[in-house]
């Protein structure tokens, strides 16, 4: 295997793993809305009905809670279909589906009806698509046991998750941040399947733990960059996989560094940040030199003007100012 | 930069003192060591040094003033301060400072108590009423480790907070102010009773005390004593005190394991014997300040120092670095014809040696009964860091130095 690298965007490697996985096994098929003749709502599947045609790029009606019950009962059958929801926003409308059907019907079968769907679909804000398009709700999904959250934030992940979604007996849902399409960077040829049982660090450093993923990570590097020539050592952990969490990787950092931020797009109360928060608590009290801190989504709907999704949004002046305050030292 | 100079702790049992006496006045220029104040508390009346170079700049507390710890007395012209470090501000200073209500009678101090080398959680616990610590849960599992009293660290983190480097930094060596709180009830005579009580509630509750004893001819001793003072003029003249104390101290620089401390995470040796020498208090009570590496002190000059300190406690004035430095202690009730005494180990200390009077027995001597000067000298020490083994040739130490009186 070479270690060579190709330049591409997150949008080409996704669609790179979907292409590979419909060569490759002859059960897998995508559904969605608009996937087809438009291509997807982020272009994502674009040119894909052409190569592949109607049968397994399947435009649907748009009845997000029909084409998921479709695609959990495709999966019972023995296919592997991959559904595109269009915005987390939207899945919603399918949430019964997915936390009454999917999620459960492994457990209450005794485990002979396993549901190894595929469920992929846009979250975050930041492209002004306003409250009923821009919000991140993929803590609310990694709440429900049955259930499998991805959330890749790399080139590399992006072509390498989906192979590993495919291979999971559960659920699986992948959340594309919307901000990531676009993103254009390095793939590793060689990477291969993704590995979604653990999360990664993607800076190391001394000072304090950063828990992030999505596209949040980005901001946390560059935050990371800007702290550091203020002498203050940002470790970023992507988290990769939300549901379950890598604790062992998160309590491990936290334990070094001795302070743990959570940046995450979606809203303080009751969210994946308030969880990572509690597990840390739980399990590195002893260790920890900082209270916890987060940055996360001011708690309004996502606002459409620019200057108010900014301002409600994670920024990397809000995640430095908050490094700040956990080492900050009185003169 | 200005600093302020605060009202320090002198352990963990210190709440309060009252300024007895301004030894500079604004302008003069101080050098880390140099008494600064005369404060009184419930250990009698303490020489503050300086922790800083510096110079006087202001001075915000008057004589006869009682305020709670960490109140601040004095503002510093510093160079860059090796820093008392600091405790956040006492609520309200002037509703504590009630001049007037410590009796002018000398307290004890006990040593070892409250020492920046005495475990935080004690200081939580003598001190229910003081406010709240502030510190990380990791500054606090390190400074349980290091023995660290966490309420002498002044928190650099958030808020004031004490952050796990703060406490490594400070590493248990440096005494410091902190937090104030009331007098309390009964005034400083009380608070002395209280202090001693801690203490030892607190040595008998947690070290595993074993005791061995000793008996010895001191005959080589006093003759040679009584042939070394007919030649010197009074002034120059030892008390068999000293062999005493040079004897155990010169024992515990060669048998590790009697002179340091026990901390939450073992036993820390101590570099040097600083030793604790219990001096009764006139009205009751009892201190152990320190004669500094008293292995390497001669006789005149522990005899001088002794002396010294012994007249200092008396007139109360010792110098708070003395009180808190003793790494092994030996006391004695020589003068009351006690035969043997049993001590009490002074946490976090791991050792204390008691010496009887040196009376006259029968002792046998080439199988013949002779009356002789004997002197019986005891040892507790803390069984968590040695053994019955190393105690009794720890004694046996003590012993052989005290047969050659000659080469102490």
């Amino acid at each position: 295997m070479s270690a060579s690298v190709s330049r591409t965007t997150y949008r080409e490697a996704l669609r790179g793993a979907l292409r590979e996985a419909l060569t490759a096994d002859p059960r897998v098929f995508l559904m969605g809305e608009d996937i087809g003749r438009y291509g997807g709502c982020y272009a994502v599947t674009k040119s894909l009905l052409a190569e592949f045609g109607e049968e397994r790029i399947r435009d649907t009606p748009l009845s997000e809670s029909a084409f998921v019950g479709a695609g959990i009962g495709a999966a019972l059958g023995g296919m592997r279909p991959i559904v595109e929801i269009m915005t987390v926003n939207f899945s919603l409308l399918a949430l019964d589906q997915i936390l009454n059907n999917a999620a459960t019907l492994c457990h209450m079968s005794a485990g002979q009806c396993p549901v190894p769907l595929v469920i992929r679909m846009a979250t975050g804000a930041g492209r002004q698509l306003a409250a009923q398009h821009s919000h991140s709700l993929e803590g609310w999904y990694a709440h429900i046991p049955g259930l499998r959250i991805v959330a890749p934030a790399t080139i590399d992940d992006a072509r390498g998750m989906l192979r590993a979604a495919l291979l999971c007996p559960d659920p699986v849902l992948m959340f594309e941040h919307i901000g990531l399409f676009n993103m254009e960077g390095d793939l590793t040829e060689a990477a291969g399947v993704a590995d979604i049982e653990r999360a990664a660090i993607r800076r190391t450093g001394r000072d304090i733990t950063v828990l992030t993923y999505g596209a949040s990570l980005y901001r946390c590097l560059e935050a990371a960059t800007e702290l550091s020539a203020a002498g203050i050592e940002l470790e970023v952990v992507d988290l990769r996989t939300l549901r379950p969490l890598d604790d062992a990787t998160i309590i491990k950092s936290v334990r070094r560094t001795r302070r743990a931020l959570m940046v995450d797009e979606g809203w303080k109360s009751g969210g994946l940040s308030a969880e990572l928060g509690m597990r840390v608590v739980e399990q590195a009290f002893f260790d920890l030199d900082a209270p916890v801190m987060r940055v996360c989504t001011a708690e309004v709907p996502i606002p459409y003007p620019k200057h108010l999704e900014d301002a409600a949004l994670p920024s990397v002046g809000r995640i430095v100012a908050a490094a700040h305050a956990m080492v900050a030292h009185e003169p | 930069m200005s600093r302020e100079f605060r009202m320090p702790s002198l352990g963990a049992d210190m709440e309060a003192g009252t300024l007895v006496e301004w030894r500079v006045v604004p302008g003069a220029r101080v050098r880390r060591g140099d008494v600064v104040a005369l404060v009184e508390t419930e250990k009698g009346i303490i020489d503050i040094e300086s922790y800083e170079d510096g110079i006087v700049e202001r001075l915000t507390v008057a004589p006869g003033a009682r305020v709670p710890v960490g109140t601040p007395l004095a503002l510093f012209q510093g160079e860059a301060a090796a820093p008392a470090p600091e405790m956040p501000r006492p609520a309200a200073t002037a509703a504590a400072a009630s001049s007037g209500t410590v009796p002018a009678a000398h307290g004890i101090a006990v040593p070892g108590l409250g020492s920046p080398r005495d475990a935080g959680k004690t200081v939580a616990r003598a001190a229910p009423s003081a406010q709240r610590l502030r510190a990380s849960p990791a500054a606090r599992v390190r400074a349980a480790a290091l023995g660290v009293d966490l309420g002498r660290i002044q928190g650099s983190g958030p808020q004031g907070v004490v952050t796990l480097q703060d406490v490594e930094r400070i590493g248990g060596r440096e005494p410091a102010p902190r937090v104030a709180t009331p007098e309390p009830p009964g005034g400083a005579r009380a608070g002395m009773r209280n202090a001693i009580a801690a203490a030892m509630g607190r040595s008998k509750r947690e070290i595993p005390h074993y005791y061995l004893q000793l008996a010895m001819d001191m005959q080589p001793a006093v003759n040679w004593l009584t042939a070394f003072n007919q030649e010197r003029p009074v002034p120059e003249r030892l008390l068999i005190a000293v062999l005493l104390i040079k004897a155990a101290a010169l024992a515990a620089a060669e048998k590790p394991g009697f002179s340091g401390y026990f901390r939450p995470a073992g036993f820390e040796p101590a570099a040097q014997v600083h030793m604790g020498v219990a001096i009764a208090v006139r009205g009751g009570g009892l201190v152990a300040p320190a004669i500094f590496e008293a292995d390497r002190k001669s006789l005149a000059t522990i005899m001088h120092e002794l002396q010294d300190l012994v007249g200092r406690v008396r007139a109360g004035h010792m110098r708070s670095s003395e009180i808190s430095s003793a790494t092994l202690t030996v006391t004695s009730l020589g003068e009351e014809g006690v035969d043997v005494l049993y001590p009490v180990i002074y946490p976090p200390q791991v050792a204390i040696v008691g010496f009887g009077s040196v009376l006259e027995r029968p002792w046998a001597v080439n199988g013949r009964l002779e009356a002789r000067p004997v002197l019986n000298i005891t040892l507790a020490a803390d069984h968590r860091v040695t053994d019955g083994r190393q105690g009794a040739q720890f004694l046996a130490r003590i012993r052989d130095h005290l047969a050659r009186p000659g080469e102490l």
